[in-house]
């Protein structure tokens, strides 16, 4: 456990890649092979089920710190963190402990099956055996995933240079769906085995948003004009006569999306599809916040079938006939693909294509993104057309060029501190809008949560004036005078039956500060709603 | 029957004596606990503070009328006995006694229990009413030893020279600036300073013996820094002047620093506990030890604080005062005066 504390101390205290990937790298040459899947699978979110639910941990941490229950609340709410305040308010242990990661890994996963006051010994008596990282770590062990700015291929990166392995196979091999506590690490990393390969996905490739002008990519009939779907990025697999289903974030969502297991008739096994996956209904393409409500759960029950049916938008083909095609240029992959949907078309399944726009010149494809919204689309892609698919973010080849912003000025009215790397400050904001009520007075209406986009310099303001303008507090919210007025930038609107201004915005954030502007002058939920397409 | 010490929109205020404590707006009489910029303001007619907060005003606050006290010393006005005692805080910080007809307050300013080796140690004053701050009044803050975070200090300065880096260690101008200067390792390299730090540690030199620094100027090359140290104020961080110091390493000396979000949204590459306050178990045996029954928390953590004092059966509440116990030291006001 030591090694991994002090791992985990490194990644956190540093914010340069180099000196991550260098941590990391050390690590791996030198931990155990048992070790190091479960460092792999910590810092890919695969964590042993939770062993212990929060409110017992709290009250078994805060018989060690022999403090009232109120006060421990006190302190997490401001500290932000449950397993940081845990290790702060425990006090701290004379005695140390040898046991290795996985040992204590095998203990949390043996410990979901114990009784209550096995879970609350095994605990205090660990605690009081480790030093405040260690604590710290121990917890964060049992509850929650680390954010410690390591993303997935950074840690391959780091694995790949301490085994000598080539990055994008080991980034293939860590994907799907493994088991830290049934694998090793010679058939995790090491071995080859096709078998394995049944439902892994390719690692996806992203685009980087376009900066500068368009025009400077060059001769416009190199590219291919495509929207960008604003749903889920998805890979689907059809091998051996198995369908899977991966999001994005490496997420094995197969039975959350039941509409795709017709494909298994229709599209011949050894097919990977990356497409978006999006609400259709009435022959309209749904909003994210239609899709939202398939996210969610895990049964998908009758109605919502009924309600928020899914398709599949595909825009690229990266398997075809069992053999990776990741390779060949995007134009050949893309007639691939057309040649697969026109194929089956006539089948009545939820499968579309993403189409590609002819556009003979760079106007044209301004013209074309000016659609966007009417489309329901955030912009559009662009992609080489004798690209290769790429692993991960990589400039050159594909570019978002999504929509401006949609932007409306509105009022601060709630404030909550930040949470986790923003504790002391409040930088969490609730905008209002004006509207009438029923007795035709105007009031401030709460139409959208956002905490990014201010300089740390106008969080401080923004911070002190909340301090000194607060009306009243509800447990961690602040409710404030209306006296600011910001502009809030979003990507898209629509209506919601959620939301207590009827209107639901995706990706709101600060624009920037309106110092110029006096509250009066803030827009209206009429204002908002004649943005709706 | 009106109160010794009563909170009004000027500051903490003796209506007998016609006295303020630490006052927030100009007043005519204030007696100051030390010269941090939230405690010590502008533009009151008469100040009154240690002798060695003396000098330490008046560069920050240009050509005021200032009367310097020693410690113990009381002074007698319209029949209210006051006298300063050591905060420990910084060089020069007091606790202010207040006395009259037999009734003794105390009000803080800042304060730690622990001796910095810099400003003469926190000394208890016995007293019915305690005005004290609680700026870390959360049991999530236990410090620890100085000794041991110097340590640290030092050894992160040793690996970055070893390393062919600057190590750049921001503490706010006032006080840890000088508390970081005289623990650190002179022996390891040249300790170099901003020009606030400078000034400032020039104003305390003759009270404190502290370690030789080095001024940074245009001449100063970056290569001449590779492998030193520079003492800066925080708000000095992310600036042109800190970049041009390339390849470097940022640390910070912090009570917030207990807390990983404090470091990280600082973006700062390391972080030290070292507060210039006291933590959770100081403030509750400082206060036990001054045998007060009432207790009034001024900034920081109030309202948790004095529920928790209540709990254990204290006469507890809070005031509001503007001190600036919720910024972090890092902003405080200080430091963008001086620069
Ligand atoms: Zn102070
Ligand atoms: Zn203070």
């Amino acid at each position: 456990m030591k090694n991994f504390a002090t791992l985990i101390k490194q990644l956190d205290s540093s914010n340069k890649t180099s000196v991550k990937v260098e941590a990391l790298t050390a690590y791996f040459c030198t931990a155990s092979p048992e070790d190091k899947v479960w460092t792999i699978a910590i810092l890919s979110h695969r964590r042993p089920p939770r062993p212990v639910n929060t409110t017992l941990l709290r009250i078994w941490a805060n018989e060690l710190a022999n403090i009232p229950m109120w006060l421990f609340e006190e302190s997490y709410h401001i500290v932000g963190d449950l397993a940081e305040t845990i290790a702060l308010i425990i006090p701290a242990s004379n005695q140390h402990s040898d046991k290795s990661l996985s040992e204590f890994l095998q203990e949390i996963i043996q410990l979901k099956k114990k009784t209550d006051d096995e879970k609350r010994s095994y605990l205090q008596k660990n605690w009081l055996t480790l030093n405040y990282y260690e604590r710290f770590v121990f917890t964060k062990l049992i509850t929650g995933s680390f954010r410690i700015g390591v993303s997935q291929k950074l840690m391959t990166r780091a694995l790949a240079k301490a085994e000598n392995l080539d990055e994008d196979i080991l980034a293939y091999k860590l994907m799907g769906n493994w088991d830290p506590n049934k694998i090793s690490f010679q058939e995790l990393v090491l071995d080859e085995k096709s078998s394995d390969y049944l439902s892994k996905p390719y690692p996806f490739y992203l685009a980087y948003p376009i900066d500068g002008e368009v025009s400077n990519l060059g001769n416009v009939e190199d590219w291919a004009v495509e929207h960008k779907w604003d749903g889920i990025r998805s890979q689907t697999i059809i091998r051996d006569n198995q369908l899977f289903v991966w999001s994005r974030g490496e997420e094995l969502v197969t039975d959350k999306y039941p509409e795709f297991q017709s494909f298994i008739h229709v599209i011949p096994s050894g097919t990977v599809i990356d497409a978006e996956i999006l609400v259709f209904a009435n022959n309209n393409i749904g909003t994210f916040n239609d899709l939202q409500a398939r996210i969610g759960r895990k049964t998908v029950s009758a109605n919502l079938l009924k309600n928020n049916p899914v398709i599949l938008k595909a825009y690229d083909l990266l398997e075809w006939q069992g053999e990776d095609i990741r390779n060949q240029p995007y134009e050949h992959r893309r007639l691939l693909l057309e040649a697969l949907y026109k194929n089956i078309q006539h089948h009545n399944i939820p499968f579309h294509l993403s189409e590609r726009k002819t556009c003979n010149s760079w106007q044209e494809v301004e013209n074309e993104r000016m659609l966007a919204r009417e489309m329901r689309s955030e912009g559009l892609m662009l992609k080489r057309k004798d690209s290769t698919y790429q692993v991960g973010r990589k400039k050159g080849s594909w570019w978002k060029w999504k929509l401006e912003p949609l932007v409306i000025d509105a009022v601060l009215t709630y404030a909550m501190r930040g949470s986790g790397r923003r504790t002391n400050l409040f930088t969490d904001y609730t905008f209002a809008l004006w509207q009438n009520n029923e007795n035709g007075e105007r009031e401030l209406v709460t139409f959208a949560k956002a905490y990014s986009g201010l300089t740390d310099a106008e969080f401080r303001k923004v911070d002190n004036f909340i301090k000194k303008n607060t009306i009243d507090k509800f447990g961690p919210v602040r409710s404030v005078k209306p006296q600011l007025v910001f502009e809030i930038g979003f990507e898209g609107i629509s209506l919601s039956k959620r939301h207590k201004s009827g209107i639901a915005t995706r990706f709101p954030r600060i624009m920037r500060w309106r110092q110029d502007k006096k509250i009066e002058e803030a827009n209206t939920i009429d204002d908002l709603k004649d943005m709706i397409v | 029957m009106i109160p010794l010490l009563a909170f009004n929109d000027n500051g903490i205020y003796c209506e007998q004596a016609n006295v303020y404590l630490d006052p927030w707006k100009p007043v005519k009489n204030a007696i100051i606990t030390h010269g941090h910029a939230d405690h010590s303001r502008w533009g009151h007619q008469n100040y009154m503070t240690h002798i060695s907060n003396v000098p330490i005003i008046k560069h920050r606050l240009g050509d005021i009328n200032v009367t310097g006290k020693e410690w113990n010393e009381s002074f007698t006005i319209n029949n209210v006995k006051f006298s300063l005692h050591p905060a420990g805080h910084i060089i020069g910080s007091s606790q202010i006694r207040v006395e009259y007809k037999g009734e003794v307050w105390v009000f803080t300013g800042d304060y730690k229990t622990e001796d910095d080796g810099v400003s003469v140690p926190y000394e208890v004053v016995k007293c019915n009413t305690f005005i004290t701050e609680c700026t870390f009044g959360l049991p999530a803050f236990k410090w620890t030893p100085q000794a041991e975070v110097m340590c640290n200090i030092n050894n992160w300065w040793a690996e970055n020279k070893a390393d062919k880096k600057t190590s750049i260690l921001f503490g706010y101008s006032l006080g840890k600036a000088q508390r970081l200067l005289k623990h650190l390792d002179a022996n390891i390299g040249t300790i170099y300073t901003h020009g606030a730090i400078e000034n400032m540690t020039n104003i305390i030199r003759p009270m404190v013996e502290l370690p030789p620094t080095t001024l940074i100027t245009r001449e100063t090359k970056k290569e001449d820094l590779l492998g030193n140290i520079v003492l800066a104020p925080p708000s000095a961080h992310g600036s042109t002047w800190i970049r041009k110091m390339t390849p470097f390493v940022t640390g910070t000396a912090s009570g917030w620093m207990a807390f990983r979000g404090a470091r990280r949204r600082r973006a700062i590459d390391k972080g030290f506990v070292l507060s210039d306050h006291c933590d959770w178990f100081a403030l509750l045996e400082s206060i036990k030890a001054t045998g007060a029954e009432k207790i009034i928390c001024t900034h920081g953590y109030t309202e948790v604080f004095s529920r928790y004092l209540r709990e254990l059966g204290y006469d507890a509440r809070t005031e509001k005062t503007q001190y600036e116990g919720e910024l972090t030291e890092n902003e405080k006001v200080a430091d963008s005066e001086i620069i």
